[in-house]
């Protein structure tokens, strides 16, 4: 048996359909969270049913890619699931109705059952049952209550075959029942409810956009490096070095495996960011580096999209944006890039035209550096002062543009229009943001530790073959030539390919000027992405499409290692 | 109260509230909207404005929805006569 769990986008099915099956999703307070599709088990009675995470839709007439998903998966399902916002049952009566007129068994789960009281809603259960002919489950998601009931409701659910209707007979039934089941009576407005109107208007919007962006970027950064000086940095320094210091003795301090594990001891010393071992250099660039800056974006990312403050984000970018080719929308993609590039090449989904999505995964792939980069870039950037990790992120920022911008004039059509629904805002359920933390966090070292091992695994065997000194020799010519780098740092950027962390990591032993820094870790950051994004791309693109989106890549990277070298080593 | 005032969403302003007489679009924008709930009937209040051709945001029942200003454009709005809702509570 197989159970669709389907609604308007931003109705809490993914909440649900971990209450069901213990399967942990991302979920977070936009439409559009979830583009792809979950499957999960759960029990029922003895026997072990299949429970289906739906992308939201609002209609079964598709006007997205995920809502094209949402429509074939339809027909594969035995139960339907009808998660309804009782906050706004008008509205989620329409794709109701539409799911009643196919021949599927039906149940409905009224969501957000707690908020109704709030706001001054009174819904006659009994009646809404009565008018719909299927059992209605009140549910509360977030905090589990009504689960357990909807479960027990399942095998209760009911084909009803509503005979089909147009879209303005289907409002009128929609406007007759909800007379019936619904009163509202009024109530103040809540200081959300201000904060709600505030944020889209121009000039108090900018205001608190500011406020909020600024206010992510300091506690990112106070709470990576907060992490790092009290967490992470002691930990290696005063419990790991000893064990890494009787390794190295145990091993006699030379030899292949030595130099593998443990890699370059300079007079005794070992130094975690340039030995380039695989217990030194690899886990200190994840776990010490790389950890704390994934830690605190991940929980100021959870924080925004649970509040729902990333649609009016959106709108406030929206002009801004149709500059690039793009709409607001598309910040959201953008913002998630800066976590990893996967995630966010997926999410171009939210988008509606090819072209959209094309130009929103190109210009992520190329100038949205990841969080991984980005921790190594303030680290070892920042060491030689905040003006040159400024230089990287503003030389980025405005390749963004620039690229976007030509784009916006190549490519034949228009960006079209913003059309969104604007969630209201929700204060971040502590509990569920720091689960979605723990599973990101856990997620990003299950993916990004093999790969580093394997990378710095590789580093050291083809040292010892001594193939590097071939390939930089090859290279010498434009990256010497043309970027003013020693030949060896087109080792880190080939690197790059494996994993952008470890890659700038590689820069570390080479002794580079402030100037070179910062061309290198411009060159990192929009050369090849990472082998994850590659795929991801391909897979979402197209063969043709990536390749495009390749061949932009490498001549723009060309191109601003030039420029910057022209301009920061010229005199 | 004869007159009939017809606008567009764009050149509503910001708190004014009215009825939807009319979509121009092709059928792939009307079935956009009407998801949405903003259908031709239905009531449409303007929240606010984006300055540069931004985006128009409205409420439409309980769903607040943000519209491109090309979009805007093209919904026809017959404005709710002398619409001075005497606010619930004693504040302004």
């Amino acid at each position: 048996m197989k159970i669709l769990l389907m609604g308007n986008p931003n109705v809490g099915k993914s909440v649900i359909f971990s209450r069901l099956t213990g399967v942990q999703v991302i979920s977070a307070n936009y439409p559009g969270t979830t583009v792809g599709y979950t499957r999960g088990t759960m029990k029922l009675g003895d026997a072990e049913v299949e429970v289906i995470d739906v992308p939201g839709t609002y209609s079964l007439e598709p006007t997205s890619e995920a809502e094209e998903i949402a429509r074939k998966m339809l027909q594969t399902g035995d139960v339907i699931i009808n998660i309804v916002d009782a906050t706004n049952l008008e509205r989620n009566l329409n794709l109701t109705l539409q799911l009643l007129e196919q021949d599927k068994p039906v149940l409905i789960a009224l969501n957000m059952w707690d908020d109704v009281t709030h706001k001054g809603i009174q819904i006659d259960l009994k009646k809404l049952e009565k008018l719909l002919g299927v059992p209605i489950v009140p549910t509360v998601a977030t905090s589990g209550q009504g689960i357990k009931e909807l479960v027990e409701s399942i095998p209760l659910a009911r084909a009803v075959k509503l005979p089909p209707k147009t879209r303005a007979e289907r409002w009128t039934d929609i406007g007759a029942i909800v007379n019936q089941v619904q009163k509202v009576t009024h109530r103040h407005h809540t200081l959300l409810e201000r904060l709600e109107d505030a944020s889209v208007k121009p000039l108090s919007g900018v205001i608190i956009a500011s406020i909020v962006l600024l206010g992510a970027f300091a506690l990112v950064r106070l709470i990576g490096e907060g992490l790092i000086t009290y967490v992470f940095d002691p930990f290696f320094n005063n419990l790991w070095a000893p064990v890494i210091h009787w390794l190295s003795n145990a091993l006699g301090g030379k030899g292949i495996l030595h130099m593998i594990l443990v890699g370059q001891v300079n007079s005794g010393v070992i130094d975690f960011e340039t030995s380039m071992g695989l217990l030194t250099t690899a886990l200190y660039i994840e776990f010490a580096i790389v950890l704390p800056y994934i830690l605190a974006f991940y929980l100021m990312l959870g924080v925004l999209e649970d509040t729902g403050y990333l649609p009016r984000l959106a709108i406030l970018l929206d002009t801004f944006m149709h500059r690039v080719g793009l709409h607001g929308y598309a910040i959201i993609p953008s913002l998630l890039g800066l976590g990893c590039n996967v995630p966010a090449v997926l999410a171009t989904r939210i988008l509606e035209s090819k072209r959209e999505r094309f130009i929103a995964a190109t210009l992520i792939s190329i100038a949205v550096p990841c969080a991984a980069l980005q921790a190594m870039i303030i680290g070892l950037v920042g060491e030689r002062g905040a003006q040159y990790v400024a230089l990287v992120y503003g030389t980025l920022f405005t390749v963004w543009i620039v690229i976007g911008f030509i784009l916006n004039r190549l490519l034949k059509g228009a960006s079209p229009e913003l059309l969104i629904e604007i969630p209201p805002y929700r204060l971040p359920q502590w509990r569920a943001t720091f689960q979605k933390l723990w599973m990101r966090a856990l997620g990003f070292l299950k993916e990004a530790l093999p790969i580093v091992m394997a990378a710095i695994l590789v580093v050291n065997l083809l040292f010892s073959l001594g193939v590097f000194t071939h390939i930089a020799n090859f290279a010498a010519p434009v990256i010497t030539g043309l970027m003013g780098l020693p030949k060896e740092a087109v080792i880190a950027i080939v690197l790059g390919f494996l994993r952008k962390d470890v890659a700038m990591g590689m820069l570390a032993p080479l002794a580079l000027n402030s100037a070179q820094l910062v061309i290198a870790s411009v060159l990192l950051a929009m050369t090849f992405p990472c082998i994850a994004t590659f795929v991801v791309l391909t897979r979402e693109l197209g063969m043709a499409n990536m390749l495009k989106a390749t061949v932009i890549m490498i001549a723009s990277a060309l191109f601003m290692g030039g420029v910057l070298n022209l301009i920061l080593q010229a005199a | 109260m004869s007159d009939m005032k017809l606008v567009t969403l764009r050149k509503m302003k910001a708190g004014q509230s009215g009825k939807i007489i009319e979509i121009h679009g092709g059928q792939g924008l009307v079935n956009r909207l009407d998801a949405l709930g903003i259908r031709t009937g239905g009531t449409i209040k303007k929240l606010s404005s984006m300055v540069m051709r931004g985006p128009v945001t409205v409420q439409c029942g309980r769903t607040c929805v943000a519209i491109g200003c090309g979009m805007a454009d093209k919904i026809i709005v017959e404005l709710d006569s002398n619409k001075d809702e005497n606010p619930p509570d004693g504040q302004s």
